[in-house]
């Protein structure tokens, strides 16, 4: 960890100002993900900017019936709330599914969709990584892989986004909303918000250098059944294999969004319109570009599988 | 005490304080956070700087230079020291590394320097600015791939003249004749240790003499270790651990923040604390190393074996040991023709040494899966054939008998409890909702060691006892079972006695290793009772053999005096140490465990969970049925890990276990284990020692991750013989779902 200095933010516009102003300035949230990060000098800012004393700390309904969660809701909040737990049930569970309780009491709702991946050379410093060393190369591509993601990759970096929470926002077409150094608040579809990482795996966001993320807009609730089902090697405290988000309806219709297979939440339209066809009709369509590895060509076939549990479940 | 012929009747077949279920008496220091872990003793010396650890970031080859002028004018820092300002270490009796020193690299995250700064954070950041150049060279990493080339090893545990080849019969020429044949292979991978507490140490010298404050399971062994690579007189080296987070063998050897914080502390002239960061104790430390089995069973349609054939590949540092899976097919079933060896291939992977039942928890995760595959073969209950094979005598000398084994009586009890007979031999036809459900048994075996341990015990002019022996407690319960011990042999309540541990000032005990501990640290203290209670006899003027202590008195011929009063003018103290004559040799003393576990399996997902798990154990004496059953349940848990989750992931490219920390190499959390019970019988054995007790910390794992796999393969029909059973292992092959 290089040392740094650090402040705590008055107001939004302070905020984002002393980011866009000072080089290697960071926003802090929980810290739960930017901290290690520090320590192993994967990401190294000169400059931190607290915002856990802004006021983006509400649930709210909004207009049109939906919900609007601030910035920094914690983990633990946002998945307790009764409006949540209520109709947007897919996000209580996938916010529980993640981390550990102690961890959820910290992690913030912005921080949490800002956090990085998990790939295990990406964590080692020794190892060349184009995400952590642009240019490096991707130690991963024929390394040990199993966890990483089977689409949407490129040759530079197959990391999978391994979060809970956004694979129920993207199911949910949640809005970002984002504070930019112009003084405006901007929305972003977050089917916009996560990159692939194509030539330039560095960027995991279409975030841009001190934009703040102040709250996410969930639209009027979708009905249904709301189903997540984290797959892992152990019941407990472990990143997803593969993560399946749902909300089925009575017609057999519904939406369908894979976690921990690609740079993203996984979601594709034409696929989930395929769903009264049953879950292979799905998969097949989600993941027809799939390029997976050896050691992680079995998370197609898992994805489908644990579509057709989320299935059955909803039949229930 | 020599103990050379099996104990008769004696003050501890009392039980008043022995093997009574009594609460750690260490816990309130655990639980209120005072009990000083190493890394957290600022008060032991003024002026503690903090070192870091620049690991290798190649896995073999040459270091060509360093540069540490970036570092060195860093803020805080105090100094570097390298590994080309010193001699590579010798490495201590039963390692193979070299913890420091030279310009030769043997494995990633070999340590190349040492920075020391005024605080961690400092130290941490400036050893990012040390730039090291190397000459790198290709390495051996592949265990595989280099199996081939392995050579025939010997089992370092046998002593020095074992044999290699463990031969009877004519193995060949039986296993072509049985009726009903196994023969298959088995891999399992490099596992690290995962204790929670780092190893850490803090150095610090006064006149040309060191004290070291460290987390050691063998106080001992370290000073020894230690001494020698510095070229000192041992006397001259003090090694204190009295409390360790966990060790599970890791730290059974001397490592290398021992070394790097004394060489630093010497460089730097004050004190100096190193702690080995989570990566540096996977590739730095030691691990278990992988192993690929061949394993062949013969039997005849009665199922009674008429051949066993085990050959276990493993690989290590050169001149480090094998992984000795072959050891509990030795001893376990009765066979007439048996042809079992190890094989040793060279990897540059780092240390491979003891992590928990080394040899038996990789060797039983095959030899018992086999078991299971032959049972099925010949359509017989698995509990049934493993009790049909039972044998009383060392199946290579029939004369020499098992002092005592209870292995029937666990298998037939735990079948009993467990309710083995509801499970449905068929695999994979037992539903309940989505879950495929299966049940599966294991048998366990691990050898009782012997282990010469001394101890001191003080009689206070209060009345109070005073323990000191440089024993270990890693979390175990030796605090409380040798209060127990000094209780029941001085006829006085446990809270009357105190127990100072882990300091190498104190006599010389066992450790903590091998299950050895508590039986042999036990059986230390006991014999120093005997000599306390001889003075405190003579002090009475009471004749030696028929003194009774009990209740805080002192009784012979009709007169009852306090013991107190023995120390009235002047604390009275007692000292020795238990030395084994070979009575192990003239028996097999070992343990023994039935394993029995059901689970569950996603029938869509594959994923496999735990649903519960029973372990009836024979031990021999149990000192205290709460600490004993802890150990057994952790090490069901460990089973589980070691079935279900726990691999380190190689990747030969780079020549390194990539999965470094907690989060990439998993082992069960609470949510993974619902539901455990354990079964202790209770048989003193009077072969093992005065206390008649056994080891009870290894038992538990034995068998325990193969009675997993084969309740998994009694779920889904899909055998799997590569371990970890991942869900990825078996999905292909499970029934559909779509
Ligand atoms: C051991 C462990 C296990 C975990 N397991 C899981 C799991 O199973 N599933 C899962 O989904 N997650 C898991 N996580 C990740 C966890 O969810 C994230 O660490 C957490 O959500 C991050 O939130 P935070 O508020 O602490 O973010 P921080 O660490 O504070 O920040 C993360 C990033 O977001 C930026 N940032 C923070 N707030 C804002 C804002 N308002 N606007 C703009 N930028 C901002 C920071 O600059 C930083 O780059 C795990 C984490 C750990 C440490
Ligand atoms: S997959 Fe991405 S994060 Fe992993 S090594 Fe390759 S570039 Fe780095």
């Amino acid at each position: 960890m290089k040392p740094f200095t650090y402040e705590r933010a008055k107001s939004p516009a302070e905020a984002v100002q002393a980011v866009t102003s000072t080089p290697g300035a960071r926003f802090i949230a929980g810290g739960t993900n930017l901290l290690d990060l520090m320590k192993l000098q994967i990401d190294a800012p000169t400059h931190l900017v607290d915002v856990r004393g802004l006021p983006f700390t509400t649930i709210e309904d909004t207009q049109d019936g939906g919900l609007r969660i601030g910035a920094l809701v914690t983990n633990t909040d946002l998945a307790s709330h009764p409006r949540v737990k209520r109709d947007y049930g897919v996000l209580s569970r996938a916010i529980v599914a993640g981390a550990t309780g102690q961890l959820r009491n910290k992690a913030t709702t912005g921080g949490n969709l800002l956090q990085r991946n998990r790939c295990p050379y990406f964590y080692n410093t020794d190892m060349p990584c184009n995400k952590r060393r642009p240019g490096s190369g991707c130690a991963a591509l024929e390394g040990v892989s199993r966890s990483l993601a089977v689409i949407g990759t490129s040759d530079n970096c197959i990391a999978q986004n391994p979060g809970d929470m956004a694979v129920a926002l993207r199911l949910l077409d949640a809005d970002i909303e984002v504070l930019g150094p112009s003084g405006r608040t901007h929305t972003l579809p977050i089917s916009e918000f996560h990159r692939l990482p194509g030539d330039t795996p560095e960027r995991d966001f279409a975030l841009g250098n001190g934009e703040l993320i102040t709250g996410v807009k969930l639209p009027p609730p979708l009905g249904g059944t709301h189903h997540y089902h984290k797959v892992r090697d152990r019941a407990s405290y472990a990143f997803a294999i593969v993560s399946v988000a749902a909300v089925l309806q009575k017609d057999g219709s519904g939406r369908v969004a894979f976690g921990s297979v690609a740079p993203k939440p996984w979601r594709v339209q034409e696929a989930e319109a395929l769903l009264p066809q049953g879950p292979s009709a799905v998969t097949d369509r989600a993941f027809q570009d799939a390029r997976p590895t050896n050691d992680n060509r079995f998370k197609i076939a898992l994805a489908e599988r644990t579509l057709a549990l989320v299935i059955d479940e909803g039949r229930r | 005490m020599d103990f050379t012929s099996p104990a008769g009747p004696n003050p501890i077949d009392r039980q008043i304080a022995v093997g009574r279920a009594t609460s750690r008496v260490d816990g309130p220091l655990k639980v209120t956070g005072t009990a000083p872990y190493a890394y957290e003793r600022h008060d032991v010396a003024p002026r503690q700087a903090y070192g870091y650890v620049v690991g290798s970031s190649i896995a073999k080859g040459r270091v060509t230079g360093i540069d540490t002028a970036a570092a060195k004018a860093a803020p805080g820092v105090v100094g570097i020291i390298t590994t080309l300002d010193y001699k590579p270490a010798e490495p201590p009796a039963r390692q193979a590394a070299n913890l420091f020193g030279g310009d030769e690299i043997s494995h990633y995250h070999q340590a190349v320097a040492l920075v020391v700064a005024e605080t961690f954070e400092q130290a941490r950041a400036a050893a990012q600015l040390v730039d090291v150049r190397y000459d790198k060279s290709a390495g051996r990493f592949d265990l595989a791939a280099e199996a081939a080339a392995a050579k025939p090893a010997v089992d370092i545990n046998e002593g020095e003249d074992a044999k290699i080849y463990d031969r009877l019969g004519d193995f060949d020429a039986a296993f072509a004749a049985a009726p009903v044949q196994v023969d298959a292979s088995y891999t399992t991978p490099h596992q690290t240790h995962a204790m929670i507490e780092p190893h850490a140490s803090i150095a610090a010298w006064q006149d040309g003499k060191l004290t070291v404050w460290t987390s050691t399971q063998m106080v001992g062994w370290t000073r020894t270790g230690l001494a020698k690579i510095l070229g000192l007189p041992e006397p001259d080296v003090r090694i204190v651990s009295p409390f360790i987070g966990g060790g599970f063998g890791g730290k059974l050897y001397l490592r290398a923040d021992a070394l790097l914080a004394a060489y630093a502390a010497k460089a730097l002239d004050r004190p100096v604390k190193v702690t080995l960061q989570r990566p540096l104790i996977i590739n730095n430390g030691t691990h278990r190393s992988a192993t690929i089995q061949r394993i062949r069973l013969g039997a005849g349609r009665d199922g009674r074996l008429t051949a066993i054939g085990h050959v276990g590949v493993s690989g290590n540092l050169p001149g480090g040991a094998p992984e000795a899976a072959v050891a509990p097919t030795k001893l376990l079933y009765a066979a007439p023709n048996r042809d079992m060896y190890l094989t040793l291939a060279e990897l540059d992977l780092g240390e491979a040494n003891d992590m928990r039942a080394p040899g038996e928890a990789p060797g039983l995760m095959a030899l018992e899966m086999a078991m299971d595959e032959l049972a099925e073969k010949l359509g017989m209950d698995p509990v049934e054939l493993r009790i049909l094979n039972d044998t009383q005598t060392d199946p290579r000398d029939p004369n020499r008998t098992f002092s005592e084994r209870h292995l029937v009586e666990c298998l037939r009890t735990g079948a009993e409890r467990f309710g083995w007979s509801r499970r449905n031999p068929k695999p994979g036809s037992v539903r309940d909702g989505k879950w495929l459900v299966g049940m599966g048994v294991a048998a366990g075996i691990r050898l009782n060691l012997l282990m010469p341990s001394a101890a001191r015990i003080r009689l206070e002019t209060d009345g109070t006892l005073t323990v000191e022996t440089d024993m270990t407690d890693i979390g175990t319960g030796s605090y409380t079972i040798l209060a127990q011990t000094a209780a029941e042999m001085m006829g006085v309540p446990v809270e009357a006695v105190t127990v100072r541990l882990g300091d190498s000032a104190f006599p010389k005990a066992a450790g903590s290793g091998g299950q050895w501990g508590a039986n042999n640290a036990t059986s230390g203290l006991y014999a120093a009772c005997v000599k306390l209670r001889e003075a405190v006899a003579t002090t009475f003027g009471m004749r030696g053999n028929d003194v009774d202590f009990s209740g805080g008195m002192v009784t012979a011929g009709g007169r009852s005096v306090p013991l107190a009063e023995a120390a009235r003018a002047g604390p009275l103290v007692g000292q020795d140490g238990i030395a084994y004559g070979d009575l192990d040799k003239t028996y097999v003393q070992a343990t023994f465990a039935g394993q029995f576990a059901e689970v569950g399996v996603d029938g869509f997902t594959g994923e496999v969970r735990m649903r519960r798990m029973l372990q009836v154990v024979d031990a021999g004496r149990v000192l205290n049925p709460l600490t004993a059953r802890s150990q057994v349940i952790g090490a069901m848990t460990m089973g589980v890990g070691g079935a279900l989750m726990e691999a380190l992931a190689v990747d030969p490219r780079y020549g390194l276990f990539i999965n470094h920390d907690l989060g990439g190499y998993e082992v069960p959390v609470h949510a993974d284990i619902p539901h455990q019970e354990v079964i202790i019988l209770d048989y003193p054995d009077p072969v093992s020692s005065p206390m008649k007790a056994k080891g009870i910390g290894e038992i538990g794992l034995c068998g325990a991750a193969a009675a997993v796999a084969n309740a998994v393969y009694n779920a889904t029909g899909v055998r799997v013989r590569d371990y970890p059973i991942t869900l990825d292992r078996h999905l292909d092959h499970l029934p559909t779902v779509s």
